[in-house]
């Protein structure tokens, strides 16, 4: 489908993944790992997308222009653990056709 | 022991409907939530949040549901144990359950309902290499009687409101009170934010920002912490403390539930939903969020779905063979325990002359 991009995202064993996502679902980064099931349920996602768990915390590997990051994600990643320089949340990346090509790895749970 | 017909684990929405759905059965029940108020993750993790899809309210804040919940199943007089962790079940020989906290609280029914959500929430723990070995010499991840910290050197590590919050009521308690935080921003309520910059500007809160603690000293109990801070230069530095607690919010984890014997995937305990959302073991059932079964969806409105069901098996195994069918509250009215009784106003029988 032309809507759709290709991202690649490598799960918490290191595993890289090839990854079709659609971009006319209205469908962030967590909703793609959750529907394809790269993180066990439970695991990743557990507030459902509100920025308030981190726990869908991944490192961005592309040099892909991300969506500018707003108050509440900065503030929860300043609480979470594991969190480096190319830390986002899944759940405030929009799968839009700007993301073709985006690479990250899942930061592992906590 | 406390006993009852239904045994809740978890009093989030799913939870308190049973005790409704129940209560028109003429089951009682008794709720047992790790959390210290009912609601679940509506009260715990987003009270102030709008949800859209409970059927009949165009919008309805979470913390709103919980309250309208509490107050429709209050005539069922539900008995709650909270701040509890459910821990162990044992099957009795008349077929009863026997379930125990992390307390000790021992509960009684011939009906476990698991309405867990995503399990327990527990408090997420700092990477700090030597934290472990100095739990409960010191170091607190919730604060469960503030006079504890009477007198005493506290240091709080955290950048949401139970960091505000906890800051600004020891600031009265202990003798010295140290917020450490990775950012100079903080998110909470806008009065905890601005009391702690009144309290930091009366130098009764010694705030590090940003900062973070990196290693805990001491011979068997907090002595001080080692923080990093990252203002201008890097430094670090050690504050004397008596007390560490770090405050990072809850995650949820399914726990004890999960070595039940019950058959797990994904997290979640697997039912019957051809039937009665009853688990592997007969005579617990696992309703809500925490079950799971061919085209599961975690909506609090399919939670709403199968704890009704789940009732109506309840009362088989609690009265075997006893008739009963289904009936509408508006045309047999709500009978409270407690003596109330709610139901339509009679329609008016007159002659039109």
């Amino acid at each position: 489908m032309e809507q759709d991009i290709n991202i690649k995202i490598t799960d918490r064993e290191g595993v890289t993944h090839n990854i079709v996502a659609p971009t006319d679902m209205a469908m962030n980064l967590m909703e793609v790992v959750r529907s394809y099931e790269l993180a066990p349920e439970g695991t990743i996602g557990i507030c459902g997308g509100m920025a308030m768990c981190a726990s869908c915390q991944c490192y961005v590997l592309s040099n892909t222009e991300l969506p500018e990051m707003q108050d509440d994600e900065e503030a929860m990643l300043s609480e979470a653990f594991y969190v480096k320089d190319n830390s986002r949340l899944g759940c405030q990346i929009q799968m839009t056709p700007e993301m073709e090509g985006l690479e990250v790895e899942l930061a592992p749970e906590s | 022991m406390i006993k009852t017909d239904i045994l809740i684990i978890g009093a989030g929405p799913t939870g308190l409907f049973t005790v409704f759905e129940a209560g028109l059965l003429k089951l009682k029940c008794h709720l047992i939530d790790a959390l210290p108020q009912p609601g679940g993750q509506c009260s715990e993790l987003y009270p102030k949040k709008p949800i859209y899809d409970i059927p009949g309210f165009p919008e309805i804040l979470a913390d709103d549901l919980t309250k309208n919940l509490l107050e429709q199943c209050k005539q069922f007089e539900p008995g709650f144990t909270l701040g509890e962790r459910a821990e162990t079940i044992e099957k009795q020989e008349d077929g009863s359950f026997i379930v125990t906290t992390n307390k000790g609280t021992k509960h009684q029914a011939p009906v476990v309902a698991i309405a867990g959500g995503l399990g327990s929430f527990e408090p997420r723990k700092p990477l700090i290499d030597n934290i472990a070995s100095f739990e409960d010499k010191g170091v607190e991840y919730m604060i469960k009687d503030p006079e504890i910290y009477r007198n005493k050197r506290v240091v709080i590590a955290g950048g949401g409101d139970s960091a505000l919050d906890w800051s600004i009521f020891l600031s009265d308690v202990a003798s010295e009170v140290t917020l450490i935080h990775r950012r100079n921003e903080f998110r909470g309520h806008l009065d905890s934010v601005e009391k702690v910059q009144e309290l930091k500007n009366k130098g009764k809160i010694n705030l590090v920002t940003p900062a973070e603690v990196i290693n805990i000293v001491g011979h068997h109990k907090v002595e001080a912490v080692v923080v990093s801070q990252a203002e201008h230069i890097e430094r670090e530095f050690e504050i004397d403390c008596d007390h560490f607690i770090p405050l990072f919010g809850l995650s949820p984890k399914l726990g004890p539930i999960a070595n039940w014997g019950l058959e797990i995937e994904k997290n979640a305990i697997k039912v019957n939903n051809a039937l009665d959302y009853q688990t592997n073991i007969p005579g617990i059932f696992a309703i809500g969020d925490v079950n799971t079964y061919p085209g599961k969806l975690k909506l609090i409105l399919c939670g709403f779905h199968e704890a009704t069901l789940m009732c109506q098996a309840a009362y088989q195994i609690i009265n075997p063979g006893k008739k009963y069918v289904m009936k509408y509250t508006t045309v047999s009215g709500v009978d409270g325990f407690d003596g109330t009784r709610k139901e339509a106003p009679k329609a008016v029988v007159k002659a039109i002359n």
